[in-house]
């Protein structure tokens, strides 16, 4: 059988139910199934500024979406996030993400902001050691793995090596 | 103070007093801040919520700020929305899960949610136009909380937020105007398009922008990076005196050109509210907007401002279920809406609180 709209094989044979003791009987191929059974478009609103971002996301960042980006695959080793997965949802996953994707991200803020160089406040106390910082969030992580694995032994080692870093920071 | 306080009060920036308060409801600075040493929100867990909010906890008392915190977990549906009519939390905190919550000063002008799409959203406003006022207050605020807190912090992109769109300065720098003469004179997407092209964003009250949220609209700044704030702050110090003349023309060509229609529109609005048996928000809305500008113009001249600005929040779904303490039905809501306005608008004096 083929499909309703177009030449291709019907793969989808969709019943609805349009009133009580009516349906109607569809037979579809799997791109027009999929519109078919996608939900009307919601009434147009506002447009939030994280749908702005992701517009400006996906549709500047290197490689339209359809067309997988080379960068997608790369995972922040700290957070362990992808660079398609931010893409999808305009959030990065930690401040580390900032300089793991920096080549994608440079060309978005300009983009966005037309500038890529921060002016304004500075905190007054020194920013911490970065390399503490990432060093932290990854051995939290590694902590999460290890209590799933049931391995407390590794546990329990890496639990006091993030004690010895907050303890070093004053906290 | 608790969550039921809140139905007896109302917040500072509500009162009308601040310069140009006939059109300038509000001005109002968010930063965004993340910690130096967790994921971002999204990505963090249910355990690393916790001990961020542990953190801005323990920093707020170290501080010796004043606020009471609210723990938006432990809430309810109908709690989190009152929160979110009354513009102390966004609808993603309202919607989100896990440990979150804001942190409120009495006045209601400081308002910090936690762990939001970024661990901290530190907001402060005011009544009427006063940007470079609340700019001093919420870098102060901010410095005080840093004193406690390592934020995450690049030399060359700022402060690091969870959405690039907000990076740098992190700040959103915003004015919320009532503009029902560029409205009713059909200026109003002119005066849209214009903002746009400088950059700047357009809102409705609570996001969305239709006449139904009273012909207010929040205008804001969209680039974060690259710009000082005191440099930000003046691109809407500059622009939005320009939109306030717009607007006083436009009511002015209306009383000249429309005198008796304008006054017509006005009284009967102010009689629908005091006398309604049964209305709806989008009514209300509408109605109040009409009452607020007729009070501007003179045409009204026995209500205060401050009571219609508190209207426009207490004649929402949520703040009527609180105020009754039960859940209603659409169609108990109206008629606990139109009883509420005419105990606070009946003629002459001062209607009870509650």
């Amino acid at each position: 059988m083929k499909c309703q709209k177009c030449a291709k094989p019907a793969t989808f044979h969709i019943t609805d139910i349009v009133e009580k003791g009516k349906h109607r009987e569809y037979h579809f191929c799997d791109e027009h199934a999929r519109q078919h059974l996608a939900p009307p478009e919601e009434a147009l609103e506002a447009p939030t500024m994280s749908e702005i971002a992701k517009n400006l996301i996906v549709t500047n960042a290197p490689g339209s979406p359809r067309e997988p980006s080379p960068a997608d695959k790369q995972a922040c080793p700290v957070c362990q996030i992808t660079f398609l997965e931010f893409r999808n949802s305009g959030r990065l996953g930690c401040p580390y993400d900032y300089e793991v994707f920096r080549d994608e991200l440079m060309p978005l803020l300009e983009n966005i902001h037309g500038e890529t160089r921060h002016s304004g406040k500075v905190p007054r106390r020194a920013p911490r050691n970065t390399q503490q910082q990432t060093t932290l969030i990854q051995l939290r992580n590694e902590l999460k793995r290890a209590v799933a694995a049931e391995d407390y032994e590794a546990a329990a080692r890496l639990r006091d090596r993030i004690r010895g870093i907050e303890q070093e920071q004053g906290r | 103070m608790t969550l039921d306080d809140l139905t007896k009060s109302s917040g500072e920036w509500l009162r009308g007093t601040g310069p140009e308060s006939d059109i300038v409801m509000c001005s109002r600075i968010r930063l965004a801040r993340n910690l130096a040493d967790f994921p971002f929100s999204n990505r963090a867990n249910r355990g690393e919520k916790t001990e961020i909010e542990a953190h801005f906890r323990s920093a707020i008392d170290q501080a010796g700020l004043e606020l009471t915190y609210i723990d938006v977990n432990g809430l309810g549906l109908l709690d989190r929305k009152f929160l979110v009519e009354r513009q102390i939390i966004s609808r993603e905190l309202s919607d989100g899960e896990g440990p979150r919550g804001v942190a409120i000063s009495s006045l209601e002008n400081i308002a910090i949610m936690v762990n939001e799409e970024d661990h901290l959203r530190v907001q402060f406003m005011l009544s009427g136009f006063r940007l470079p006022e609340v700019w001093d207050a919420v870098n102060q605020l901010d410095d005080r909380l840093e004193e406690h807190l390592a934020y995450a912090f690049s030399p060359q992109l700022g402060y690091l937020t969870a959405c690039p769109t907000n990076v740098g300065t992190g700040i959103r720098v915003g004015v919320m105007l009532h503009l029902p003469g560029l409205v009713q004179t059909k200026q109003i997407d002119k005066v849209f398009r214009a903002l746009q092209k400088i950059n700047l964003a357009v809102r409705g009250l609570y996001g969305e922008g239709s006449q139904a949220s009273g012909d207010f609209y929040q205008i804001s700044n969209q680039q974060t990076l690259g710009k000082a704030e005191p440099e930000l702050i003046k691109i809407l110090t500059d622009v939005v005196p320009q939109v306030l003349q717009y607007e006083r023309a436009a009511r002015q060509t209306l009383l000249n050109e429309r005198r008796q229609h304008l006054h017509d529109q006005v009284s009967r609005a102010y009689g629908v509210l005091k006398t309604a048996q049964t209305i709806t928000s989008e009514e209300t809305m509408l109605l109040l907007s009409s009452v607020r500008m007729g009070i501007y113009l003179s045409l009204i001249d026995d209500l205060s401002i401050a009571t219609v600005n508190e209207l426009f929040l207490q004649t929402q779904p949520f703040f009527l279920q609180k105020l009754r303490g039960t859940e209603l039905g659409a169609e108990e809501r109206n008629v606990a809406r139109a009883s509420y306005l005419r105990s606070r608008l009946s003629n002459g004096r001062q209607a009870p609180r509650n």
